[in-house]
């Protein structure tokens, strides 16, 4: 085929691309997947918008954004990271707001510890106990911080084993190679959970550890495309609150919209 | 440790070189009767094992350590299997666990050159031997291991080094237990999950160095000992 006989189709190929495409592309922290796809459904049914999001380990994301990745908006598992594309002069200061309260569980398919869960910790009594790892993941450092302050991490400390996230401290306990461990509440009461309805597992009162707080920012990138603004607006609306809390998360006040 | 101005924790390294040199022994072992069969195998079973063994390279890691995670946990197969033994504890998140699991892991890379080696002598010269009463043992060690120097040695060195590198199985069977589990390649992600990129970057610039020394040696072998048994 001559050259010349595709240019045509070509360039129109490059112009709808690069003229205005009514879609954008959001970085999303893995512990949100489930939460963030249902309320992008429920966007899209109702703007005719697509919104794409490429799921991932916050740091690891973090690292592709600070490296020229094409997302729009960033939603970390914690706010260090976001606030760090701040700094970096790709996050917009003015759109930042925390999106999501994580909540941390207790779970165990044998144990009852939604009946005694800290002398079920005290006793140590089982083979491992899950964590996220601490180092990199906010779920697990709430974990280990509330382990100490109860007195409970000597005890404990040689049975723990670390996910990379907190996606993998909950395979761990789902596939029964540790008996016990701290996952988000958001992975035990989704539906689709594999461990849904079974075992059981103990809610951490929020009193006893720094909330998780999760936070989200517009990119430069971003800050161009009116498809980002208009979920990032939606985000803050009471049908995507509604999906947030089912998927047992917190929402802070700061989050509210004032639409309402 | 001290590595070019930053603190360097090199705990991970020498797990890594450990359990590699485990697997790469394991390999040798279970490999070379494994590769011997096959190389004398008719074509049908052949077939059948080659796409068997085969497998872990196609298949993403993730896939075979959540298998491996299934298969391992405290009441899976293996698990059972090796209280028959007197086996006792857990092989997820222990270093006998990834030794295993990377046993899987770098299959193919023991057995393909094994194999390609054994098929490449003549057959003529073992049925001399068995002629001159000359019997199974003794044919494999006088005729086959020496005439497959350069199989041996590219297979002990591709496992060792795919080991050195694995990373998806030992995240999912693992559990980054520092001096168990924690191997470099976790330890490279941690670090780079954490933000602390000079550490990152001088581990990573040691397995990138390794790396190419390995490959190195590999094809000077190749050229080195091709001539003798091609």
């Amino acid at each position: 085929m001559k050259i010349k006989s595709i240019l045509p189709g070509l360039v129109i190929f490059l112009t709808s691309m690069s003229g205005y495409a009514a879609e954008t592309t959001i970085a999303v922290a893995s512990n949100f997947t489930k939460t963030i796809e249902i309320i992008g459904q429920a966007f899209e049914k109702e703007t005719g918008h697509q919104v794409k999001f490429a799921f991932g380990p916050t740091g690891k994301l973090y690292a592709q954004i600070k490296n020229g990745a094409p997302f729009d908006a960033f939603f970390g598992a914690d706010e260090r990271r976001p606030q760090l594309t701040i700094k970096d002069g790709i996050g917009l200061q003015q759109s930042y707001f925390v999106y999501a309260q994580g909540q941390l569980a207790l779970y165990s398919r044998d144990h009852r510890v939604d009946q005694n869960p800290i002398a079920i910790l005290k006793a140590a009594a089982f083979n491992k106990l899950a964590i996220a790892n601490p180092r990199t993941a906010p779920y697990g450092e709430r974990a280990q911080t509330f382990l100490k302050q109860q007195g409970l991490y000597e005890g404990v400390q040689s049975n723990i084993v670390n996910g990379e996230s907190i996606a993998h401290a909950f395979q761990y306990v789902a596939t029964g190679n540790a008996e016990l461990g701290f996952v988000a509440l958001s992975q035990v009461v989704d539906p689709q959970s594999p461990i849904y309805q079974k075992g059981y597992y103990w809610v951490l009162p929020q009193s006893d550890y720094k909330p998780i707080n999760q936070g989200a920012v517009i990119t430069q990138r971003g800050a161009k495309n009116p498809v980002t603004q208009a979920f990032m607006a939606f985000m803050k609306r009471p049908q995507a609150s509604e999906i947030i809390r089912r998927f047992g998360y917190h929402l802070p006040q700061s989050a509210q919209s004032n639409e309402q | 440790m001290m590595l070019f101005g930053s603190e360097i924790n090199l705990q991970p390294v020498w797990l890594t070189l450990e359990v590699a040199t485990y697997t790469m022994v394991i390999l040798m072992l279970i490999g070379t009767p494994l590769a011997w069969k096959m190389a004398k195998m008719d074509s049908s079973t052949k077939v059948l094992l080659e796409a068997l063994v085969a497998l872990p390279l196609v298949l993403p890691p993730t896939v075979l350590g959540f298998y491996l995670l299934i298969v391992m946990n405290p009441n899976g197969p293996i698990t059972e299997f090796l209280r028959l033994f007197g086996f006792e504890g857990q092989l997820t998140f222990s270093k006998t666990g990834l030794v295993i699991g990377s046993v899987f892991y770098s299959l193919p890379f023991a057995v393909q050159p094994l194999m390609h080696a054994f098929e490449s002598i003549p057959s003529r010269l073992l049925d001399a031997a068995a002629t001159l009463r000359a019997n199974a043992l003794d044919r494999f060690f006088t005729i086959v291991v020496p005439l497959s120097q350069r199989g041996f040695l590219v297979a002990a060195t591709l496992t060792f080094a795919h080991t050195v590198g694995e990373f998806g199985v030992v995240l999912m069977v693992g559990g980054n237990i520092p001096g168990e589990t924690r191997m470099v390649s976790i330890d490279i992600f941690d670090h780079v999950e954490s933000l602390e990129y000079t550490q990152a970057h001088i581990l990573s610039a040691l397995m990138l160095m390794f790396s190419f020394l390995v490959l190195l040696l590999v094809y000077s072998l190749n050229r080195r000992f091709g001539v003798k048994v091609g």
